[in-house]
C-alpha cells in the first residue's frame, strides 16, 4: 500500500485518514527550535466536503488514497443507482445518491460529468457548469412582462426548480448555472 | 510567489536592501562591544546528535583522501567552543545553517544564523543583550521587553505547572488543540505541543519575551541548576509570535556532555534516526578546560521577517530551495 510521509504533504495529496478519503487543503510545519516537530494540516473529506484539522508528528507516515478524477457519460438511472460510462473503455460503473449528491438535479442521460474515483467507484459527481434543461411545468405568467422581474418557480425535466422571469414558458429551453442553481438565459431549441 | 519568473528573486529589492543594512548594524553593534567575528566549518565530520535535528550531508574527497561523509551544521556551536577554550575571548558567527526535513512558512532548510559567546557572563546577562541586540537591529530603543520563566509562561497561559504536571494532564490541556487526540506523545512532546500551539503564537506581540529556565529534559546543552529543584539555565526569545533565539549558560562539564550525547544518540535510535559520529574534538575541547560563558543563537531570517513585516520566511529569502 502506498503511503505518504509527513515531508511530502503538499496542498492536494489524497490520503486515507480513518478509513476515508481526504485531500489536503493546507499543511503547515510548527516546530519548536529545540523540540518535537508537528504537521498542521487542513483536510476536507472527499465524501461530505467537510474541512477539519489534523495535527501530525512530523516524520509519521499516512496511506494514500487511491482517488483519481476521471470524465464518464452518464447513462441511466434505475431508481436506485445512476449509472455511467467511461468513453473509452465501455466500463460500466454506478454511483449511489451520497456520491451523486447535488448532480441528481442537473444530469440528464448522455451528458458528460467529472467523477472522483475511489478505489475504483465512484465516489463524487460534478455536473457541467452550464446544463441546458426543459421546463416542464411553470405558471403562464402575467402577458406582456418581459422584464424578467420577480419571476416564478420552474420544474425542469430532471425534477429541479429554479426560478425563472415571467416571460419563460412551460416547454422552453434555459441554461442553468449548476455550480449556483440559478437561471441564466433561455436557451435556443435543439 | 506566483506571477515570478523562475529566475527571479522571491524577496523584493527593498527586502534584500534591509538584510544588508540588518546585517551591517549587527556587525557594528558587535564591534562596539569589542566582541570578535569569526568562521568555522560549515562542513565537518561530526552531525548534530540533538535528536530534534538531522543534518544534511554532502560528500568529500581530495588530496588522497579516500571518498567521505561529510555533514553540514545544524548551528555552529561547537567549533565555537573550541575556540573558546582556545581563548579567542568574546566571539560571533553570521552564517548559513542547513537543517534537513524543515519547511513551512517560518522553516527553510538553509538559514541565516547569529550565534555569539560571552566568557565570563551569565545567561541572565546575555538576556539583556540579547534585547539591547535586537533593539538595534530594529532601530527600535524603546522596544519594551518582558521575561517570564518556563513555568510562571504555562502557569500564565494553560494554568498548569510544567514541571509537574504529569502527560495525561498535558494531554487533557492540549485537547483544544483539533487532532490533538490521536497523537501519541510523550511528556517533552506534548509540552511541545502546548507551547507552539497554544502559546507561541500570542508570545512577544509588540514586545521582546523571554522565557527562562526549561525542564531539564528540554537543557540540550545548558547547564542544570538545584534551585532546589533541577532547572536548565536555558533561555528562549519570542517576538510577534515567533521564536526567534536560544541561548545557554553552556555546559562545560565533559562528563555530563558526554552523557547528554549519549543519551540524544539513543533517542535517536529509538526513534529510527541514524546515528551518526559525535564530536571528539569538541569533548576534548571540553576535557582541557572551557570557560564559564553564556552563548546563544538568533534566526537573523525571522528578525528581518519582523524588521520588513513579514509573514513567510520566502518574502525574505532571494531564493527558497524551491527556486534555488
Amino acid at each position: 500500500m502506498a503511503s505518504y510521509s509527513t515531508n511530502e504533504f503538499r496542498g492536494g495529496l489524497k490520503i486515507m485518514l480513518d478509513g476515508d478519503p481526504y485531500v489536503i487543503v493546507e499543511n503547515e510545519f510548527v516546530k519548536p527550535g529545540k523540540g518535537q516537530a508537528f504537521n498542521r494540516v487542513r483536510v476536507r473529506s472527499l465524501k461530505t466536503g467537510r474541512v477539519v484539522e489534523k495535527t501530525f508528528k512530523s516524520g509519521e507516515s499516512v496511506e494514500a488514497a487511491d482517488v483519481h478524477e476521471t470524465r464518464l457519460q452518464y447513462l441511466y438511472n434505475d431508481g436506485e443507482m445512476w449509472y455511467f460510462m467511461d468513453p473509452e473503455s465501455y466500463e460500466q460503473l454506478s454511483a449511489d445518491a451520497a456520491a451523486m449528491g447535488e448532480a441528481v438535479n442537473w444530469i440528464k442521460e448522455q451528458d458528460m460529468c467529472d467523477v472522483t474515483l475511489w478505489n475504483g467507484s465512484p465516489l463524487s459527481i460534478e455536473p457541467p457548469n452550464f446544463v441546458v434543461l426543459e421546463i416542464t411545468e411553470t405558471d403562464p405568467g402575467l402577458k406582456g412582462d418581459t422584464s424578467g422581474g420577480g419571476g416564478k418557480p420552474a420544474t425542469l425535466e430532471t425534477g429541479a426548480v429554479v426560478r425563472v422571469p415571467l416571460f419563460v414558458q412551460t416547454g422552453e429551453l434555459i441554461k442553468v448555472d449548476t455550480r449556483s442553481g440559478e437561471y441564466v438565459a433561455r436557451a435556443r431549441e435543439g | 510567489m506566483c506571477g515570478l519568473a523562475p529566475w527571479q528573486p522571491s524577496a523584493g529589492p527593498a527586502v534584500l536592501r534591509a538584510r544588508a543594512c540588518l546585517l551591517g548594524r549587527i556587525r557594528g553593534f558587535f564591534a562596539d562591544l569589542g566582541v570578535m567575528e569569526v568562521e568555522t566549518p560549515i562542513a565537518s565530520r561530526a552531525a548534530t546528535s540533538d535528536p530534534a535535528l538531522d543534518s544534511l550531508r554532502t560528500s568529500w574527497s581530495g588530496a588522497g583522501a579516500r571518498p567521505q561523509t561529510l555533514y553540514l551544521h545544524t548551528s555552529p556551536e561547537l567549533p565555537m567552543k573550541r575556540l573558546l577554550v582556545a581563548g579567542s575571548g568574546p566571539i560571533f558567527q553570521i552564517c548559513k545553517v542547513f537543517r534537513d526535513g524543515e519547511r513551512g512558512a517560518l522553516h527553510h532548510p538553509e538559514f541565516s544564523l547569529l550565534e555569539w559567546y560571552r566568557p565570563g557572563l551569565g545567561y541572565r546577562v546575555l538576556m539583556t543583550e540579547v534585547a539591547n541586540l535586537v533593539r538595534h537591529a530594529l532601530e527600535q530603543p524603546e522596544l519594551p521587553v518582558r521575561y517570564l520563566s518556563y513555568r510562571e509562561l504555562f502557569q500564565t497561559h494553560l494554568g498548569l505547572d510544567p514541571m509537574r504536571a504529569d502527560g495525561e494532564a498535558l494531554r487533557q490541556a492540549a485537547a483544544a488543540i483539533p487532532g490533538s487526540r490521536e497523537l501519541e506523545l510523550d511528556r517533552d512532546g506534548w509540552l511541545d505541543l502546548l507551547l507552539t500551539r497554544r502559546i507561541e503564537p500570542k508570545l512577544g506581540r509588540g514586545r521582546l519575551t523571554f522565557v527562562y529556565d526549561y525542564p531539564p529534559s528540554r537543557a540540550a546543552l545548558a547547564r542544570i541548576r538545584w534551585d532546589p529543584e533541577p532547572v536548565a539555565e536555558r533561555f528562549e526569545l519570542y517576538l510577534e509570535g515567533m521564536e526567534l533565539a536560544n541561548g545557554f549558560q553552556e555546559l562545560t562539564d565533559p562528563a555530563e556532555q558526554r552523557r547528554r550525547f549519549d543519551a540524544d544518540l539513543r533517542k535517536r535510535s529509538a526513534r529510527g534516526l541514524d546515528r551518526f559520529p559525535w564530536d571528539e574534538a569538541f569533548l576534548a575541547a571540553l576535557e582541557a578546560g572551557m570557560p564559564e560563558t553564556a552563548g546563544v543563537a538568533l534566526g537573523l531570517d525571522r528578525l528581518l521577517m519582523v524588521a520588513t513585516g513579514s509573514t513567510r520566511i520566502d518574502q525574505v529569502l532571494a531564493f527558497p530551495v524551491e527556486r534555488a
